[in-house]
């Protein structure tokens, strides 16, 4: 009985395209709003994630000032000592390793080819603070480390510019003055959300920056990995305390800061999460509205269609197989529409990501739920015009002009 | 024990008031009436006379107030909507003045609609509503909409879904009232011409005694209850005209 049901239903809505097709407006904009909002939000989310993921879990960013950036006027903090990266490794319990980072900005020459870049000095404990991984080569030795020695690891975007499809490691080239040998290529980690390109850097032993480029031993950034045991905020504030007396900060404001990049994400994350929901909801109630749009058109169309459901009880249909012939027919209607509503929900999302910068998703559960939702509105909605039909008596629908 | 001759219909003192109290309005007052298998009844009266309310409780639509309602032997009267209605797509066939076909529907989809209701599978579907198109002369028109057929086709349509089934009773109400006489002439040919070879047993409302001469049976009513009852050989009988 249900398939002759559904085809009574369906060939309904084939006489009515243009009307069918406005009265499930509504859920399809809905279902797309809703499904679109939520993949996107979901995206930014696992994008804003990925980016601080780069960043390391379980690290401590330690950066002389206030803040990010440098603050208003007055005098700028010194940078740190390298005798303070010995005390934090040293006197603080569960740091991992800690990795200081001198910079400096050169044009890297290789035959033809120059790129202007970052120099990033650092030591090998760069790597293992952060997940960083050499997609060829190797990282510094101890010795080329304490030497200074002018050997390079390069980022891709690096790699590309100046060697094209070639090999670079093995090979030889200029950064600013130093005739650099590079002995590894880090992977690839693709754009990051704040500070650029994270493959445009060429990365040296400490020490050789500071010699040749910076002049000075200041350490500008440290990088403190935290064992897993331990609480990051423990940690950070056993360095607080330790770096106030090195920098004889007390009475003063702190002239340094750490940022936990965990806390970040957690914050960052939570915000994506909320905004998500927010945006969420506000389509969920485009949908509700396209739920009443059906049962507008629905009751009208029982008005309307008075007489025509006089002919079928006169032919012999029982009040529930024109109650479910109507339930069928909004449930139908706004399954359609849901379905149209997740085509464009994908059109949306696959032309938004390459703008927004997040990479393309796909949730089934997403998908499954809006159009669960979408059946579901067809049922609620469809139920009370349904019931008028089914109750109308069939002399005077038969009347009805 | 069955008679042969048993009427297929039986009414017995069917009363039918609308409303209550002092504006209880009586439109039945006791209508006595047997119709036998295959006849062809025509009810004639002026409105309000009751012929109307009677094919109404004829057909199953409603209910008696009082009385008793005997077809095929069974009790009527005391069956509820649902089971009024599976009565109806099982033993009755519906022609009415304004055709009542379902608009922007082809003819074949209409003439199939009662046999959807009843179940049947698409195949016996559709050969049993081409066959029905096929006596009432339209086979050929068969994926014509109603609004793309003329006034006479599309009763000649509607005749077709109300034989689809093979009903025992084609219940029509004012068949030609909205046709020209040359149309209504074709259709009432086509009425006698079904009940005569398919045996199948006509009531027909109609206020023109040029159509109620057709029938076998004429059934005049006055003031809700039945005036007389004449029989005829009916045009039916001789050639058409």
């Amino acid at each position: 009985m249900l398939g002759t049901i559904l085809l009574l239903a369906l060939r309904s809505i084939r006489r009515h395209l243009l009307r069918s097709f406005l009265t499930i407006l509504g859920i399809v904009i809905g279902v797309g709003a809703v499904v679109a909002m939520t993949t996107l939000g979901q995206a930014t989310t696992s994008a804003v994630q990925q980016q601080i993921a780069a960043l390391g879990t379980n690290v401590l960013q330690v950066r002389p000032g206030q803040g990010f950036g440098r603050g208003g006027g007055g005098p700028r903090p010194p940078d740190f000592d390298p005798s303070d990266v010995t005390a934090i490794a040293q006197q603080i319990a569960g740091v991992t390793a800690v990795a200081p980072q001198a910079q400096a900005t050169a044009t890297a020459i290789y035959e033809g080819a120059n790129w202007s870049t970052t120099i990033n000095g650092t030591t090998s404990a760069y790597f293992t603070v952060q997940p960083w991984t050499l997609s060829e080569g190797r990282i510094f030795t101890p010795r080329e480390e304490s030497a200074g020695k002018a050997v390079c690891i390069i980022g891709s975007t690096v790699k590309t510019n100046l060697f094209r499809g070639g090999s670079a490691v093995g090979q030889r080239f200029r950064i600013g003055n130093v005739s650099c040998d590079i002995i590894g290529v880090l992977s690839t980690k693709g754009q990051a959300g704040f500070g650029g390109d994270q493959d445009d850097v060429v990365i040296m032993p400490i020490k050789a920056v500071q010699r040749r480029f910076t002049g000075n031993t200041d350490v500008r950034l440290m990088l403190v990995g935290v064992d897993q045991a331990y609480s990051t905020a423990q940690v950070q504030a056993s360095i607080s305390d330790l770096l106030r007396e090195r920098r004889h900060t007390a009475g003063r404001d702190d002239d340094f800061n750490i940022f936990d990049t965990k806390q970040i994400s957690d914050t960052l994350t939570g915000t994506t999460t909320l905004l998500t929901r927010i945006v969420a909801a506000v389509a969920g109630i485009s949908l509700v509205v396209g739920g009443i749009g059906i049962m507008n058109i629905m009751l009208v169309s029982v008005t309307e269609r008075t007489r025509e459901i006089g002919i079928r009880l006169a032919i012999g249909a029982v009040a529930n197989e024109v109650l479910l012939q109507f339930l069928v027919e909004a449930i139908v209607l706004s399954c359609i529409g849901g379905l149209i509503g997740l085509l464009l929900a994908q059109l949306v999302i696959a032309v938004a990501t390459p703008l927004m910068q997040v990479p393309w998703t796909f949730d089934p559960q997403i998908n499954m739920v809006a159009f669960l939702i979408s059946a579901l509105i067809g049922v609620v909605f469809g139920y009370f015009p349904a019931r008028r039909a089914a109750s109308l008596n069939p002399i005077d629908a038969l009347r009805h002009e | 024990m069955r008679v042969a001759d048993e009427p297929l219909i039986q009414l017995r003192g069917i009363r039918k008031v609308y409303g209550e109290g002092p504006t209880a309005f009586q439109a039945l007052k006791g209508v006595d009436l047997d119709i036998r298998r295959g006849d062809f009844v025509a009810v004639m009266g002026p409105s309000g006379s009751g012929k109307s309310t009677t094919m109404n409780i004829l057909g199953c639509l409603d209910v008696p107030s009082a009385g008793t309602f005997l077809f095929r032997g069974h009790h009527i009267e005391t069956l509820n909507r649902d089971q009024r209605a599976l009565l109806r797509r099982r033993y009755l066939g519906f022609v009415f003045q304004g055709f009542n076909l379902l608009a922007r529907t082809s003819a074949l989809e209409n003439v199939e609609l009662p046999l959807l209701y009843r179940g049947d599978e698409k195949k016996a579907r559709r050969d049993a509503a081409m066959a029905a198109l096929d006596k009432v002369g339209l086979a050929e028109w068969w994926d014509h909409t109603p609004g793309e057929l003329s006034g006479g086709q599309q009763q000649r349509v509607a005749i077709a879904r109300a034989i689809v089934t093979s009903p025992d009773v084609l219940l029509a109400d004012e068949p030609t009232g909205n046709l020209d006489s040359e149309r209504s002439v074709e259709i009432m040919q086509l009425l006698t011409g079904l009940n005569r070879d398919s045996g199948i047993t006509v009531l027909m409302v109609t206020h023109e005694p040029d159509m109620a001469a057709f029938a076998h049976t004429i059934v005049h009513f006055k003031d809700g209850l039945v005036d007389r009852i004449e029989q005829s050989q009916g045009l039916a009988r001789g050639e058409p005209a």
